[in-house]
């Protein structure tokens, strides 16, 4: 595999127009990938799941090369109906279209950026990986007091002119004092066999506000794996849902340090499989301040040989007392072949915190199912509607209406 | 450090051994294997305690293991680097020359402990090795207890006569729950453990006692690799006692025992530990290393094994004493409490690991650290696709004294069955200040207070402790956490 990333790497950045220093750059970042490999399950983070197994499984071999000089055709059909929204378009790991037409533009900046050589120190492979293969890298900031009118999608597309196996998306946002952006990522796939892998990188000034929602709902044979990484100020908010059951194997990662007083961050997430899927989510929060504050819903639905992982963590500084962090992880498992692992940890050295986790899983429950087919329902009609419920609740934690909304619409649920 | 001190004392004991050269007709060289770990220094136990050769192949075959094997470190305290080929891993045990002629001798602080902790005269006595009035002598109450045991025929020893007397027993059941193919250091204590408890409780025998290490005769010093070994035969019932609230002291630095349980269809063995040992000074320089192995097998259909322990000294703590839970119906619980203060570390939790039908597990740890310590509370439910209408249930509560210390709580959660049910819940607060105000109001000192708020956050353990045990053992929480208030 060396040899062929090598030339891979080669290729993907003759023609890339990028100068020369960003080129050396992306090289540290490649010899440090080839160094690791892809993470292994010695890796506490990486417990759960053996990457390279699933790859090879799903994939067989990977190749690198990325055609970033020529342009693909956007397929409108993909856009979210019913919602106005601006847009960025991937279109194979290519931005094709970038679209704030209902915003002020004075207020927010795009600018192209490069990785910085501080970066090279993170312990994370895939995150080299990324940084090696990706093209510009966008920068979005958001003014001062400037709010969004409409959300901001990002469309993770692949369409079946795809030449590479591997694609690497990458961006970064700054959210200046008291803004807020409301930011959905919707992956859409035609074809299939690819390994996508997401980094974003998030600056949270005082009192703004982010609501990020990840979406991979529909089906397809692709493995994904998406790292956010949130630094927040003073009374920041950051509301993070997941909404985890398209792709055949997907992890997403969110790092989030808590640097400010009064400063909070929310994970909901919802994990529904079946057929052969394995999704997990790994989750590390830093409180670092006095008065933060964190929440974690995790709930899993599984069908058969599915598999889910959660993995989450509460990490609180000796100087971060009155920290108030809570995590609980549910999950359902329908059948004899399904499998749910977790490992809810927390990380303590202040003494005058509040932190509690559960963690429970199961079957459903037979009285419940009994209740309501005594009151008429068919068998698979109350199965349905206790998932439902149990899906709800997760939904319920998201503070967008729009947006939950069209969750709803996307799951299946009604009110 | 404490090692230096160590071979102070052995460079002297020698010396001493030397004195006696004429005196005794004991042959010198075969008081001490000499320092390191190989073949000849394993042949060489193995040859002191006469053993037969099946038991000097299962030592040799555990130090044919151990050259492949790596000292794991994954653990949250981590440790200077131990130099296995630079310590004595056998000792005759010291003559009552040595020891001290009586309590005027001992560490006055120590004194003081058995003063709080209630321990009588003659008791403190012998726990510090000084000849005690014949009368008094526990020797010959354990002689009484042995008729007892006898009577139902009751197989309770040393690990060493067990080889000798009843090899049939202890080559069936030896290192079938923690093969010497296991990790470092049960692997390391394998291949050269030298004593420790070995109990079997014959077919529908209920022990009429608590049993205990105390009561058992020869319980001279077993040293730093232990081994214990405990079968309940069908439908029998025992209670085993392990360590006493007063505080141990010992040279060796590093003790790696490993204890084995075995309950058969219908049997029921409940183990209580409570480990004091010396927890080093208020810098953190010293103390025990307590790598403990402890595994306990429900091979049998509707056993049970309940754990408990107490843990409140050793520099590190490292330990999960584990149930494998075989047999349908079986049961395992877990009951812990762990008291880190000063700079002691504790790493310890519980394995459940769920491979028949209907077995069910609990777990119940209460850990509290104060001072500059450590603690975590790391722990595994397994259950297996095999393992239909399971159930576990987990609580770990952890209450902090102090910034300075840390509380962590690192649970495996793996379920890989879909009638099976798994409940997990943690949670980490320190004593509120609306409580301590309430108990002082009412007289009770800063330290009364906490204490007597420690005691109830820990009831839920403590209750599961024999009767005797229990009492000391409350006492021994608030001892433990002197000094870490105000």
């Amino acid at each position: 595999m060396n040899e062929q990333i090598k030339i891979d790497f080669e290729k993907t950045f003759k023609t890339s127009g990028l100068s020369e220093t960003d080129v050396n750059l992306k090289k540290k970042f490649l010899d440090k990938f080839i160094l690791n490999g892809f993470p292994n399950r010695k890796l506490e983070n990486w417990k759960f799941s053996d990457i390279n197994q699933i790859i090879h499984k799903n994939i067989g071999e990977l190749s690198f090369f990325s055609d970033y000089s020529s342009s693909n055709k956007i397929d409108t059909s993909v856009f979210i109906d019913g919602l106005e929204h601006n847009k960025i378009v991937f279109i194979n790991g290519r931005v094709e279209k970038i679209d704030f037409s209902y915003e002020d533009d004075e207020k927010i900046k795009l600018n192209e950026t490069s990785e910085t050589e501080s970066e090279i120190k993170s312990f994370n492979s895939l995150v080299d990986l990324n940084n090696a293969f990706s093209s510009k890298i966008y920068k979005i900031s958001i003014k001062k007091d400037y709010h969004l009118k409409k959300p901001l999608v990002i469309y993770n597309t692949t369409n079946n002119k795809i030449k590479s196996k591997s694609i690497n998306i990458r961006l970064k946002f700054e959210l200046d004092q008291n803004s807020s952006l409301r930011l959905i990522d919707y992956n859409n796939h035609q074809s299939e066999k690819n390994f996508i892998n997401i980094f974003y990188d998030f600056e949270l000034k005082k009192n703004s506000i982010l609501k990020n929602y990840k979406i991979d709902n529909d089906h397809n044979k692709n493995i994904g794996y998406s790292f956010n990484n949130i630094n927040q100020d003073e009374n920041s908010f950051s509301e993070n849902f997941i909404l985890s059951s398209g792709s055949s194997f997907f992890k997403n990662e969110i790092n989030c340090n808590l640097n400010g007083n009064y400063s909070s961050a929310f994970v909901n997430g919802i994990i529904s499989l079946m057929n052969d899927q394995h999704h997990e989510i790994r989750t590390s929060i830093n409180h670092l301040v006095e008065n933060t504050k964190s929440y974690q819903l995790i709930k899993s639905v599984l069908g058969k040989d599915s598999k889910a992982v959660y993995q989450g963590k509460i990490f609180v500084n000796s100087q971060a007392q009155k920290t108030d962090g809570y995590q609980l992880s549910k999950a359902i498992l329908l059948d004899e072949s399904s499998e749910f692992n977790a490992k809810p940890e927390l990380e303590i050295y202040a003494d005058d915190v509040k932190c509690s986790h559960g963690s429970a899983s199961g079957s459903l429950d037979e009285n419940s199912i009994f209740y309501l087919m005594s009151r008429g329902l068919n068998y698979r009609q109350s199965k349905e509607l206790l998932i439902n419920g149990f899906m709800l609740d997760v939904i319920d934690k998201i503070t967008d209406p729009e947006v939950k909304n069209l969750v709803k619409n996307m799951i299946g649920l009604k009110e | 450090m404490r090692e230096d001190y160590k071979m102070d004392t052995r460079e002297k004991d020698i010396e001493k051994l030397k004195d006696y050269k004429y005196g005794f007709t004991t042959d010198i060289e075969n008081i001490k294997a000499p320092k390191g770990l190989n073949k000849d220094v394993i042949k060489f136990i193995s040859n002191i305690k006469k053993e037969p050769q099946w038991m000097l192949d299962f030592r040799l075959k555990a130090y044919e293991r151990l050259k492949l094997l790596k000292e794991p470190n994954w653990q949250k305290p981590k440790y200077p680097k131990i130099d296995y080929q630079d310590l004595y891993y056998y000792s005759a045990p010291k003559s009552m020359k040595d020891k001290p002629k009586s309590l005027d001798e001992l560490d006055p602080k120590l004194l003081e402990t058995y003063k709080k902790l209630g321990i009588p005269l003659q008791e403190q006595a012998r726990l510090n090795g000084i000849a005690v009035d014949a009368v008094f002598d526990s020797v010959s109450v354990a002689t009484t207890f042995k008729g007892e045991l006898t009577k139902h025929g009751i197989i309770f020893c040393s690990m060493s006569e067990a080889i000798q007397k009843h090899p049939e027993l202890v080559k069936k059941y030896l290192g079938t729950v923690i093969p010497v193919t296991d990790h470092f250091f049960a692997t390391l204590n394998s291949a050269v453990f030298t004593d420790g408890s070995f109990v079997y409780i014959p077919e529908g025998v209920k022990c009429p006692m608590e049993l205990s290490t105390y009561f058992r005769i020869n319980a001279s010093e077993t040293g730093q690799f232990e081994r214990t070994l405990i079968i309940a035969d069908k439908g029998s019932y025992v209670s085993y006692l392990e360590g006493c609230t007063a505080p141990m002291r010992d040279e060796n630095q590093l003790h790696a025992a490993n204890v084995e349980l075995i309950a058969l269809d219908d049997a029921e063995i409940k183990y209580s530990t409570v480990q004091n040992w010396y927890p080093g000074d208020e810098n953190g320089k010293g103390g025990i290393y307590n790598f403990v192995t402890k595994r306990g097998l429900c091979k049998g259909k509707n056993s049970k094994i309940s754990w408990t322990q107490v843990e409140t000294g050793s520099a590190i703590t490292w330990k999960y004493p584990s149930c494998i839970l075989k047999g349908d119906n079986s049961i395992g619980e877990f009951y812990s409490i762990a008291i880190t203060n000063n700079h002691q570390k504790a790493d310890t939790g519980t394995k459940m690991i769920h491979l028949g039908k209907n077995t069910k597990s609990k777990i119940i740890s209460k850990g509290i650290s104060a001072g500059f310590s450590d603690m975590t509370y790391r722990g595994l439910v397994d259950i297996n696709s095999k393992a239909k209408n399971s159930s576990n249930y987990t609580q770990c509560d952890s209450l902090l004294m102090g910034n300075k210390c840390g509380a962590h709580t690192v649970p495996y959660i793996k379920n890989k069955n879909f009638d099976s049910n798994i409940a997990h819940e943690a949670t980490t607060s320190k004593i509120s200040e609306d409580q301590l105000h309430y108990c002082q109001q009412r007289g009770l000192s800063s330290e009364e207070a906490v204490g007597l708020i420690v005691n109830g956050f820990c009831k839920e353990v403590l209750q599961q402790l024999p009767m005797e045990f229990a009492v000391e053992a409350q006492k021994l929480v608030g001892i433990s956490l002197e000094g870490s208030v105000g």
